[in-house]
């Protein structure tokens, strides 16, 4: 693609992806678009039982059936497990079979696999199984789970809990002894379901040389690559990994499932391609799902709103099984609690909990949402409580960009931030003075209306390094190899931005390359708001070393100083004599020509693997109005404006859209997604027909802005953005609503938003006499 | 999911459609639009063995003007139901429904015929063309014949129609001068389907009184519900929004809708008695800009 815009102002500009006009025009290759000779078809038979003993399983009429190749149960790959590190001290990790052996712990397990010919007879095949069950008592809600009593879910441990966890800092004892006022507060995150346009699915072949390839729609190709060669006891460096285009992952696209594992192991033991695509109503009850945590909170307050002290207990539902990233989210609260907000008085324990429900695990935001919505409620709460202006108590308490790097109460370091500057533009652009006016006037007529704000951090980057190559190909051209694969993000066209940056050239002499481990160097993935902090970082400083390298060259074929270089459009220049230019390509010859400096190595390529032990915290302020319809409870968001500071903005076009994303998921969380399951562990909101997710037609108008503090820690000076729309905007949406329900004497119903939860609330508040506004 | 394997047979007339009916019997179903059908089979609901596709036939297409009834091709798209300027000029309250059923792509593929023969107790048409009190053309073997609205709904998914008949046209009565007709719903915010919704047929006298009020609710129960109450507490009086109110108030009378995991009994009995009273307050509404 060509643009306008000179190569070194490439960081910064809106250019649109180059990635799309492929996937829009339906060009694009996906797992499902795979297509092998001699493909084989895995289907599954799935429990609708959420616990129960597996009594028999009579198979006999699946295997009898023409084009049906295997059938396997339990016994028949008792070997093979869901491998799971510890991620917590003492924490537990019961057996995660590839197919239910004795007992179904969730709705959604396979019982039986089927091998066809094709897609549909696997299907049939799986449907003619018969299983008996002797159904078990069932565990639903983590909090229930941990009461006296409550049924086992998970009948090999002694209890449902899989770890507890603490953090402590400061001295919350002397802090809530000295407090003038304590807030207390329950809240519960609703479980929500990632929900990818492209379900789950892989393709595997195994290779005549005994190799293995697998296509797989996944968010981080080595990882699952490792975990892939563990569960099979398969050499890792004979296994190659491909992810093609991927159709959304939001987090749930991160672990190793088990069909994977089948999918390789059965295809080993046919010789055969195996293909495994999820149908939306297995992947409703499959895949990871994120959120239901429920949150128990004492803020310790002076009466002047100083915040003296934190204590937070979060009960998070994991789910029957555990993935490897299952026992992750619930970690979140441990570095997140406090917030913007200088406490450093503070206790966290997260109480961990094993549930008769699909697992849960990291999902767009993956504990931050829960977070942030914990503190900027208790703040809200607090404030009311003690009748000071919530924004007037954000400001007293917030930390001032002054103290950056900040350590908190948790012992994690923010490292850059000026809450009050993000605060302050979201104001501006909301013009939140007139809105409360609005919503005085509105309430003057009787009507439900209120605005909320919230003022949030989060973290993003981390998880250990990211790999990052640049490569000047012999005619001069670039090639970047990423270890943080795309699955929707605009990795082809933020990331050749910055390199066509750095490098003085323009963006089609950039090349992305990305989710194949035979190509691409070690690397991590893409989750957690991680691409540009750790992929864009550690492809920067690869190519500052090209850069470093290439100047010696090109010094030595003008006979110059290196120093005297300078970078110049396309390559190099001397420095006061611009037409004295050296290009790439002719660097690039040099390189690979044997004519480099003495004692230096031939070719021109770097590779770097980044870790900078630390995350980088974004900030934002969202500020929400709405209005509930008196008489039903309908909910409408009548304005939602959206700052965010990233740092550094490579691409505003991609960051607003990043946003909007999340927005669109956030507002799913607040106003009406949530998966439910009945008394007796079914899943009732299993299909797109029950279960609320907003739709483009939904969505309100976004107003977003930004501020810029640029991350002294990143070579970038960048801080993901990713997950801002699910952490900031549904507590300002909550916010908003308990504003709007202020007059009837309501101070907390927990989020989603629906009408007819509204109003039932509202019918409620309205019988008790004292509530009229 | 997949559907399990059927047979494909088209159609190229009514009587062709009829005679492939009784020929298969209960294991053929007959293909409009698709859009209930088509799902269901995918999640194995249903598992007809064999399909006769309508599409194949000419004739059922189109709004048209028979004296003072308005006849509308059962294969009628529901698009096209709402942009018909005659649909539009006669049954505003029929361009309402039309409009808020599913999505876009739906609404260009789904039928009024299909949704009328399928009778989903979710479904938008069989509400307000009950309103209207539409009757429903039949054609079983030979010769047709035509029930009303108030009489086709039978159950959940279960209608007055034979085994072997064809829907072949929607038939609505021109509503007489002074009158209004109106539609309002509540969605469900996952399916698109009925939570509850409401069809008011108002006709104004000039006196300002109710000359006739036909109103019809959604969600209440396996098909549409006539609010009687609420239609005789209307006759011969003033419609002014004491009146009306106090009209819709017995809305949910003799209903007694189940709840779900979205809204409760309660609510959807409540929001009956509300969306009854925009419905009639929008059809007068109309009936005095008329």
């Amino acid at each position: 693609m060509t643009t306008d815009h000179t190569p070194t102002g490439l960081i910064g500009a809106s250019i649109r992806r180059v990635e799309d006009p492929v996937l829009v025009a339906g060009k694009g290759c996906y797992v499902d678009d795979i297509q092998l000779p001699g493909m084989l078809y895995l289907a599954f038979l799935r429990t609708t039982y959420p616990h129960a003993k597996i009594i028999s399983i009579n198979t006999n009429a699946a295997k009898a059936m023409a084009g049906v190749l295997a059938v396997v149960t339990g016994e028949d790959v008792k070997q093979l497990n869901i491998p799971v590190a510890p991620m917590v001290q003492d924490q537990k990790i019961p057996p995660h079979p590839l197919l239910a052996r004795g007992a179904v712990h969730e709705a959604g397990v396979a019982v039986a696999a089927v091998v066809a010919q094709s897609r549909a007879l696997a299907q049939d095949a799986a449907g003619a199984i018969e299983v008996e069950y002797e159904a078990l008592p069932s565990v639903i809600d983590a909090e229930k789970a941990l009461e006296p009593g409550a049924p086992l879910a998970r009948e090999e441990l002694n209890s449902n809990i899989c770890y507890v966890a603490t953090k402590k800092g400061g001295d919350v004892d002397t802090a809530f002894a000295q407090a003038e006022h304590i807030c207390r507060m329950h809240i519960a995150s609703p479980r929500q379901v990632a929900l990818a346009i492209e379900p789950r699915g892989i393709v595997v072949k195994p290779e005549p040389t005994g190799d293995l390839t697998v296509w797989l729609s996944t968010q981080a190709p080595h990882r699952v690559r490792g975990d892939l060669a563990t569960a099979l006891g398969f050499p890792e460096h004979k296994i190659r990994v491909i992810a093609p285009d991927v159709g959304g992952g939001f987090g749930s696209k991160g672990p190793l499932y088990r069909e994977y594992v089948l999918a390789c192991h059965l295809a080993l033991k046919l010789g055969r391609p195996i293909k495994w695509i999820a149908t939306r109503s297995e992947d409703f009850v499959t895949t990871i799902q994120g959120r239901d945590q429920a949150m128990t909170s004492e803020l310790a307050l002076k009466k002047d709103g100083t915040i003296l002290g934190l204590k937070v207990r979060v009960v998070a539902n994991l789910g029957a099984y555990l993935y490897s990233s299952t026992a992750g989210p619930p970690q979140r609260m441990m570095g997140m609690a406090p917030g913007s907000y200088q406490i450093q008085n503070c206790h966290v324990e997260v109480v961990a909990v094993f549930t008769n429900t699909t697992p849960t695990g990291p999902y767009r935001g993956a504990g931050r949402p829960e977070s942030v919505l914990n503190i900027e409620r208790l703040i809200d709460k607090a404030a009311k409580e003690l009748g000071l202006d919530r924004l007037a108590m954000r400001r007293k308490n917030f930390i001032r960009p002054e103290q950056f790097p900040y350590k908190t109460g948790v012992g994690v370091e923010y490292d850059s931030g000026d809450y009050e500057k993000s605060l302050a533009e979201a104001m501006r652009l909301s013009d939140y003075d007139k809105l409360i006016r609005e919503r005085d006037a509105a309430r003057g007529r009787g009507e439900l209306v209120g605005v909320g704000v919230s003022t949030f951090v989060e973290p993003s980057g981390g998880a250990g390094f990211e790999s990052g190559t640049v490569r000047v190909e012999r005619t001069g051209e670039i090639t970047v190899l990423t270890g943080s694969s795309s699955h929707g993000q605009g990795h082809e066209t933020s990331y050749a931005q910055v390199i066509a940056d750095k490098m003085h050239v323009s963006m089609d002499h950039v090349a992305i390359r990305h989710g194949d481990t035979l190509a691409i160097q070690q690397g991590v993935g893409t989750f957690g708001s991680r691409s540009m902090v750790m992929g864009g970082g550690s492809m920067t400083l690869a190519a500052e070393r090209v850069i470093q390298k290439a100047r010696r060259i090109a010094a030595h074929l003008v006979e110059a100083a290196p120093e005297d270089m300078m970078q110049a459009d396309g390559g190099f220049a001397v420095a006061g004599v611009p037409e004295k230019k050296v290009t790439w390509r002719q660097i690039a010859a040099a390189a690979y020509g044997g004519r480099v400096p003495p004692g230096m190595e031939p070719g021109l390529q770097e590779t770097v693997f980044f870790d900078p032990r630390r995350e980088a915290w974004g900030f934002g302020a969202h500020v929400a109005m709405v209005r509930i319809d008196r008489e039903t409870g309908k909910p409408t968001i009548e304005k939602l404006v959206l700052v965010d500071d990233c740092g550094v903005i490579i691409n505003p076009m991609i960051v607003e859209g990043q946003v909007h994303g999340g927005v669109a998921q956030g507002l799913g969380e607040a106003l009406r997604e949530q998966m439910l399951f009945g008394e007796e562990g079914q899943a009732l909101t299993g299909t797109l027909m029950n279960y609320a997710v907003m739709r483009a037609g939904d969505m309100p108008h976004l107003t977003v802005g930004e501020t810029i503090t640029p991350n002294p820690f990143n070579p970038l000076g960048v801080k993901g953005v990713g997950e801002a729309g699910t952490n900031g905007a549904p507590p300002a949406v909550a916010n908003a609503m308990m504003d709007a329900l202020a007059p009837l004497g309501i101070d907390h119903i927990d989020m989603p938003y629906t009408a007819p939860k509204l109003w039932e609330a509202i019918r409620q508040a309205e019988r008790r006499p004292a509530a009229r506004s | 999911m997949f559907p399990a394997s059927f047979g494909y047979v088209a159609a190229h007339s009514v009587e062709e459609a009829v005679q492939l009916l009784t020929k298969h019997g209960e294991d053929a179903k007959l293909l409009a639009g698709g859009h209930s059908l088509i799902p269901a089979m995918k999640l194995r609901l249903a598992s007809p063995r064999t399909l006769i596709d309508l599409a194949t036939v000419p004739g059922l297409r189109g709004v048209r003007m028979d004296g003072n009834t308005l006849a509308i091709g059962a294969l009628t798209v529901y698009a096209d139901v709402a942009s018909s300027e005659l649909v539009q000029k006669h049954l505003p309250g029929l361009v309402d429904a039309a409009s808020v059923i599913g999505d876009v792509q739906v609404r260009n593929r789904g039928t009024i015929g299909g949704s009328i023969a399928h009778a989903d107790p979710g479904a938008d048409f069989p509400v307000i063309l009950t309103a209207l009190n539409a009757s429903f053309v039949l054609q079983p073997r030979s010769g047709s014949r035509t029930v009303a609205a108030d009489d086709f709904f039978i159950d959940f998914y279960t209608t007055a129609m034979a085994a072997n008949e064809v829907l072949t046209e929607i038939r609505v009565p021109l509503p007489m001068a002074g009158s209004g007709t109106a539609y309002v719903k509540l969605p469900h915010p996952a399916s698109g389907y009925v939570v509850v919704s409401a069809g008011a047929l108002i006709t104004r006298q000039p006196s300002g009184s109710c000359a006739l009020a036909r109103v019809a609710l959604g969600g209440l129960g396996s098909g549409p519900v006539r609010a009687v109450a609420t239609e005789t507490e209307l006759q011969g009086k003033p419609l002014t929004p004491e009146v009306i109110a106090a009209a819709a108030a017995r809305a949910a009378e003799e209903t007694d809708p189940e709840g779900d995991t979205y809204a409760s009994a309660e609510y959807k009995r409540h929001v009956a008695i509300v969306y009854t009273r925009r419905a009639i307050e929008a059809a007068v509404q109309r009936a005095s800009a008329s």
